[in-house]
């Protein structure tokens, strides 16, 4: 797990945690746990999950949140910070998304098509941090700028490839990456192709 | 028992009758005089005695008139008695059977038995006092002088003067006491609680306060999402209210409905109801957990 990861303002302010029934609020405070989920999921590298992992996941689970005595700070680099105050002989209690609201980020998530579910109980799914489309565009356009159309590549040359090594895409998993030709190839752009050892797409 | 005036027998508005007996003989001190069959009639503020032969013959003195009251039992050939020992008459007092007595007091005599219970309502009526707590109208003044009139209430007039005094008690209640704004739980305990008598149904009172603005009283009665009804003067205006809230909420960083009803000096009911109404103007969000609810100042919305 990547010490780096910067949690957000909201992480740390318990209405985070519970889902808001003003719906104007409640818009805001999905679009921050989307935010979050796809930062999360891309530097930590996680292309897919489990409900029960997000469940158990820090990601949904604030164990070090505090409830009570809390106030805002202003800060001289301008930035906000929710801190508190130590609450005298009060326990630390956790933050913990409910099962049900972690169903309603998810499904946010997978209307803005960087969700997909991988069965059909929706027990697990594929998290992409950028839309498949946008993965295709990216890539097409570097096939483009390479004068490489009418190539035929690997799956693998693609993303694992040295000519790819500087590009965004390079190390995309290959569910992710499916998708993201499957996108152009709805657009006429390419064609998945089977070769010898595996599969493989043909750029137009 | 130059104390008796002369009645119609009728009960007032507040006045409820408590017992009766038939067959009931009054003497002036120890003489008998010509009333001996009659009905008596004990209510909540008056003696009456109504003649079983001719009904429009009918007296009565006020209970604050008496003194003290005694039992005679009875014995061979008598009748059980009360005797009722009387303060003065008063000079402006209305006419009555006798202008004047030699006798300060006067005996009730139970021929068809009835003593009994009758002696202690009677006392019961006396220590009570009932009459005290309940004004009745101008005809049964005592000797401090007129009491307020208040005509038996019917129809449209009866429910505009039912909200008349609603209105004085409430109003003198929200605008003194309450910050502009009461439960309708509190106004129907406060009405009812003034009224003693006569108590307002919960329906009577939901009416009653439907009909304000109509009537052009400075009271409105308001229901929130959750159902929970207010009257408030029409001056309040609970979404200033809400501004303020929104203030003691951030001083404090974070309050539950109790904490904040205690700080600002009302019921927990209405101080819900106004961080509810915080909540759903976007001022405030909310923490749901296991330790409770508790209202933040509504950071989603301020911090981008």
């Amino acid at each position: 797990m990547a010490m780096s990861f910067e949690w957000p303002w909201q992480y740390r302010f318990p209405p985070f945690f519970t889902l808001q029934p003003n719906v104007d609020t409640r818009q805001k405070q999905l679009a921050a746990w989307c935010s979050l989920v796809l930062s999360f999921c891309r530097l930590h590298k996680q292309s897919s999950m489990t409900v029960m992992e997000a469940q158990e996941s820090p990601l949904f689970n604030n164990v070090k949140l505090q409830r009570s005595k809390g106030h805002l700070f202003l800060l001289p680099d301008s930035s906000l910070k929710y801190l508190w105050r130590k609450a005298e002989g009060r326990q630390q209690t956790e933050g913990k998304l409910p099962v049900e609201s972690i169903q309603i980020v998810l499904e946010e998530l997978r209307k803005k098509g960087n969700l997909e579910w991988l069965d059909k109980s929706k027990s697990s799914f594929l998290i992409m941090w950028r839309r498949p489309e946008e993965w295709g565009k990216l890539i097409y356009q570097w096939v483009s700028r390479s004068g490489q159309n009418n190539s035929v590549f690997t799956l693998y040359e693609l993303t694992n490839g040295e000519d790819t090594e500087d590009e965004e895409f390079h190390g995309l998993d290959e569910a992710t990456l499916l998708r993201a030709l499957q996108a152009l190839q709805q657009e006429h752009k390419a064609e998945i192709i089977t070769v010898s050892d595996g599969r493989g797409v043909k750029f137009f | 028992m130059d104390r008796f005036v002369w009645t119609s027998g009728l009960l007032e508005i507040n006045e409820t009758l408590v017992i009766q007996q038939r067959g009931v003989r009054i003497y002036d001190g120890e003489e008998k005089i010509k009333f001996d069959a009659g009905t008596l009639l004990l209510s909540t503020h008056r003696l009456i005695w109504r003649d079983q032969k001719n009904h429009e013959c009918c007296m009565a003195i006020l209970l604050s008139q008496i003194v003290f009251i005694e039992e005679q039992a009875a014995g061979i050939g008598k009748s059980a008695k009360i005797v009722v020992h009387l303060h003065p008459a008063p000079p402006n007092k209305e006419p009555g059977p006798f202008q004047s007595s030699k006798n300060s007091y006067i005996k009730l005599s139970f021929k068809e038995h009835g003593q009994i219970e009758f002696y202690r309502r009677l006392s019961e009526e006396m220590t009570q006092r009932r009459w005290e707590n309940m004004p009745v109208s101008q005809s049964l003044q005592t000797n401090r002088g007129p009491q307020p009139g208040r005509i038996r209430a019917v129809g449209i007039v009866g429910i505009e003067r039912k909200l008349e005094e609603k209105r004085k008690e409430t109003d003198k209640n929200i605008s003194e006491e309450r910050g502009g704004i009461m439960s309708l739980t509190e106004v129907y305990c406060l009405v009812n609680r003034a009224r003693g008598m006569e108590l307002l149904s919960p329906e009577d009172l939901v009416n009653a306060c439907k009909m304000l603005e109509a009537l052009k009283l400075p009271l409105r009665l308001r229901v929130f999402d959750s159902g929970v009804m207010v009257i408030e003067l029409q001056s309040h205006k609970e979404e200033e209210m809400v501004a303020s809230a929104l203030e003691t909420v951030s001083e404090k960083g974070s309050l539950t409905s109790e904490e904040f009803a205690k700080l600002v000096g009302m019921s927990v009911l209405l101080a819900k109801e106004r961080l509810l109404l915080a909540e759903k103007m976007g001022h405030l969000c909310r923490d749901d957990s296991v330790e409770g609810l508790r209202f933040y100042p509504n950071l989603f919305m301020t911090q981008s």
